[in-house]
């Protein structure tokens, strides 16, 4: 099970089959041909992303500013490609439901970074499908009404939680318009190293900031929609005009949700 | 009266010193590194043993603050190189959560009467991949240098 | 006009150790919610992703805006130069303390890491309303303190009316501050309204009057000290007062979401069908907690009688504890407007699809640990009363003073 999960994590992992345990060796190699199978199906008009780059090693600066565009045009209805390689990518599928809890009750309570939402227009009827996330304003309520500034946005425009200062008075949920965060309501015991997490505290999307630090292309998200054939979604810089999220928005409309609010947000909706 | 309680004093100060030598000693002998973990074949840790057993945790806590609002991943004092080195894997390969009772972590700090509560959130043994590429600098840091071993599937070109 | 005398709560032992007694165990019934909720974590209650803030709440700030209102007696008393309501002023005081205590602690208690609060009392981001009020709350209590001391030492007595003052303004502050918690979020549409924070001081007259009044009559007839006709009934309209107030502003806020089309499912729903909230509304902020004590207050002959003033009080608290429901739990259920124009056919996460509200049920252990707040409150005041020197002993009509500070200017005392 290990094994296949790990096969079609081939884009997740920073360095894919880092295993030190001796036992592996056979495993390593096994896993190294099949990731050269995947990755020369994958790879046709793909870039690849380089796993060469080096871990960073100075604090980040505001040079660059991470973002995503989300052309709902290609966002298929009932795929959940980016939905469930967010839970595999940040450890959100090792939640389970707490013995007596209600199911429907527990739906609510675990914690979601990404989901598919379904519109309708009330006037038109026209259907739109498209993934919601953490939409990393530059301008974050979440990060103005914490308390103890635990709520904080990155030099590169991730807005994540420095949990180890975060108190749970979920405040930053009462005041984000894009129901991005989640509390963990139940006691965790089985975290990846990457991306740690317990009760008590707030989290939500935050970019695949393990990536970003290991210095990968993209996130699970973008990486998941594209083996699915959609490419829906698109990462990038905002702030290089030759990245491909700029190229892309130069020639498309977009819109930010909630734009009323002047937030400002790092991710771009098309065709909505 | 007065001599009485000059000599109760007395006694009281030489039990406690008692107390207080037994208790340097044993954390000064017993070593807490467990058998079957990396760290077990190594001289010293990423500093040298004293400072390490008295200001881990400062080091710890300056290197979070640095990776969470910096993104800096090259710190040689990340709890994911402690648990990664101090893991114990028991006879089926299995990791032994680091902070259990008879653990590296958990032993002391059981020992120590220390809260311990990295592991609310962290995970106590390395899990999913990439899980030791957080812990490369420390050991580079103590000279086992594993960058080679860590890329040995050819995605690197 | 004789000298005020106050004297400690002299009830019998038996009746007063038990008293104590019923209270030490609802506090300690919420102590063990709270444990169970700390150790289990949250989804043993109600509260979700989307209803992040459920009955704890309700409770908190409803004793944190009482404890704000309590203390309006004080001020009536010294920063308004009414003679009458001083003797009232340190209870006003001590309830003031105590019920800010309760609801704080209920808060506190509630949060996901509540054993990080030194946390919270170390790194303050100052963008953060969350953040003053901190300030406004431990700031408030230590006022309150100082001012305790200035009414009940002769030392004190100079700086009476100053820190009367500071404490009037600081109290206002802090009602200001908890309504604008709520009015400054800009992504809730029943929020985002800056008249919240105005609301919240009106609320915080009324239900920390009528607090107040509990207190006050049922401490008094316990041991069968008299309370006049004449400051009762002083009381009594100015808590009809507070009640118009409140109606006022809820008319207002109501209005206002109105006048603009892109609120009217949010008032739509919440007046008409909003399920348990709509019911809430009308029939406990407006029938139980409104019309009702007013019909009581205004009433020829039942406003008389005290059984019916002490009812209209209970109404008027358990109208605010709904309308606390109504403003932190149902403005929380009503789907967030995140796509004008559309209707969300499915998610993954709740975003009210057809139109749906979000689901909260409360749980025991969150009643227990909002009961356990009040609980606290009214445990602080009964052993403050007992072991010092808050409440007169006499509230009789001939031993209170004047309603106006009449003697200042014209010494004949023309009054009385």
């Amino acid at each position: 099970m290990g094994k296949t999960t790990e096969m079609k994590d081939h884009h997740e992992p920073t360095d894919q089959a880092a295993d030190s345990r001796p036992a592996d060796s056979s495993r390593r190699a096994f896993m190294g041909v099949a990731a050269g199978v995947t990755a020369a199906v994958v790879a046709p008009g793909v870039v690849l992303h380089s796993v060469t780059a080096a871990p960073r090693s100075e604090a980040v600066a505001g040079d660059v500013r991470w973002g995503l565009l989300i052309d709902t045009a290609k966002c298929a209805d009932g795929c959940s490609a980016c939905v469930d390689a967010c839970g595999r990518e940040n450890g959100l599928d090792l939640q389970s439901k707490p013995e007596g809890a209600a199911q429907a009750h527990w739906d609510d309570q675990k914690a979601v970074w990404i989901r598919k939402v379904k519109l309708r227009d009330n006037q038109t009827g026209r259907v739109t499908n498209l993934p919601m996330m953490c939409q990393h304003c530059e301008h974050p309520p979440c990060v103005d009404v914490c308390p103890t500034g635990a709520s904080f946005k990155r030099a590169d425009g991730i807005v994540m939680v420095d949990r180890h200062t975060c108190i749970g008075c979920r405040y930053c949920m009462m005041a984000c318009p894009y129901k991005a965060r989640s509390f963990i309501h139940e006691v965790m015991e089985d975290q990846l190293t990457r991306v740690p997490r317990g009760k008590g505290c707030v989290e939500s999307c935050n970019l695949c900031v393990h990536r970003r630090d290991f210095g990968e292309a993209s996130t699970a998200c973008v990486d998941a929609c594209r083996e699915a054939g959609h490419e829906a979604i698109v990462f990038g810089d905002l702030k290089d005009p030759e990245s491909t999220i700029r190229l892309r928005l130069a020639e498309m409309a977009s819109r930010q949700i909630r734009e009323d609010l002047s937030l400002n947000t790092g991710v771009r909706y098309s065709g909505i | 009266m007065a001599k009485a309680a000059v000599r109760a004093g007395l006694v009281a100060v030489g039990l406690a010193w008692v107390l207080v030598a037994q208790v340097v000693l044993a954390a000064d002998a017993k070593t807490y590194v467990v058998e079957g973990s990396k760290a077990a074949a190594l001289e010293s840790c990423v500093e040298p043993t004293d400072v390490m057993r008295r200001k881990h945790m400062e080091l710890i806590k300056h290197q979070r603050d640095e990776t969470v609002h910096g993104g800096i991943r090259t710190s040689k004092h990340s709890l994911a190189g402690c648990v990664d080195c101090h893991i114990r894997y028991d006879a089926d390969h299995a990791p032994t959560p680091i902070h259990r009772k008879d653990e590296f972590c958990g032993a002391c700090h059981a020992f120590a009467a220390v809260n311990l509560n990295c592991f609310d959130c962290h995970a106590a043994v390395p899990k999913g991949a990439g899980a030791d590429s957080a812990s490369h600098a420390a050991f580079q840091a103590v000279g086992v240098d594993r960058s080679v071993q860590a890329r040995p599937d050819g995605e690197d070109h | 006009m004789k000298r005020i005398i106050y004297r400690e709560w002299r009830i019998p032992p038996a009746r007063y150790w038990s008293l104590l007694g019923i209270l030490a165990s609802v506090v300690g019934i919420g102590a063990l919610a709270f444990a169970y909720m700390e150790h289990q974590g949250h989804w043993v209650t109600g509260m979700s992703n989307s209803v992040v803030w459920g009955t704890p709440h309700v409770f908190a700030v409803f004793l944190i805006i009482s404890a704000s209102g309590a203390l309006n007696i004080a001020s009536i008393g010294t920063v308004f130069r009414k003679p009458l309501y001083k003797p009232l002023g340190r209870l006003s005081g001590l309830l003031s303390a105590a019920l800010l205590m309760g609801g704080l602690l209920v808060l506190v208690l509630d949060l996901g890491r509540p054993e990080r609060l030194v946390v919270a009392m170390t790194t303050y981001n100052f963008r953060s309303i969350f953040a003053w009020n901190i300030f406004l709350y431990t700031g408030f209590m230590a006022i309150v303190i100082a001012y305790l001391w200035s009414m009940a030492d002769r030392h004190g007595e100079p700086y009476n009316r100053p820190i009367g003052i500071v404490a009037t303004f600081w109290r206002l502050a802090l009602t200001t501050g908890t309504g604008a918690i709520f009015g400054f979020l800009v992504s809730r549409q029943a929020y985002d309204a800056a008249i919240l924070a105005p609301m919240f001081v009106v609320m915080s007259f009324a239900y920390g009057l009528a607090i107040f009044m509990l207190v006050l009559m049922f401490s008094f007839g316990e041991e069968g000290r008299p309370i006049g006709d004449r400051i009762l009934c002083r009381l009594k309209n100015l808590l009809g007062i507070f009640i118009l107030g409140v109606f006022y502003f809820t008319l207002v806020y109501h209005l206002t979401k109105l006048y603009g089309a892109k609120n009217h499912d949010l008032v739509g729903w919440l007046l008409l069908d909003g399920g348990i909230y709509t019911f809430m509304f009308w029939v406990g902020w407006i029938l139980v907690g409104g019309l009702m004590p007013l019909g009581i207050i205004y009433h020829p002959v039942l406003s008389k009688d005290r059984s019916w003033i002490a009812a209209a009080c209970a109404l008027v608290i358990v109208g605010g504890l709904a309308s606390m429901y109504v403003i932190i739990i149902g403005s929380q259920a009503f789907p967030m407007q995140m796509f004008p124009g559309h209707t969300v056919l499915e998610s993954g996460f709740f975003d009210g699809v057809q139109g749906a509200a979000a689901a909260y049920r409360p749980t025991i252990p969150e009643v227990l640990l909002g009961l356990g707040g009040v609980a606290v409150a009214l445990l602080v005041t009964s052993v403050g009363v007992r072991v010092l020197q808050f409440l007169p002993e006499s509230l009789a009509d001939d031993v209170l003073p004047a309603d106006e500070e009449v003697s200042a200017q014209q010494p004949a005392g023309a009054g009385a």
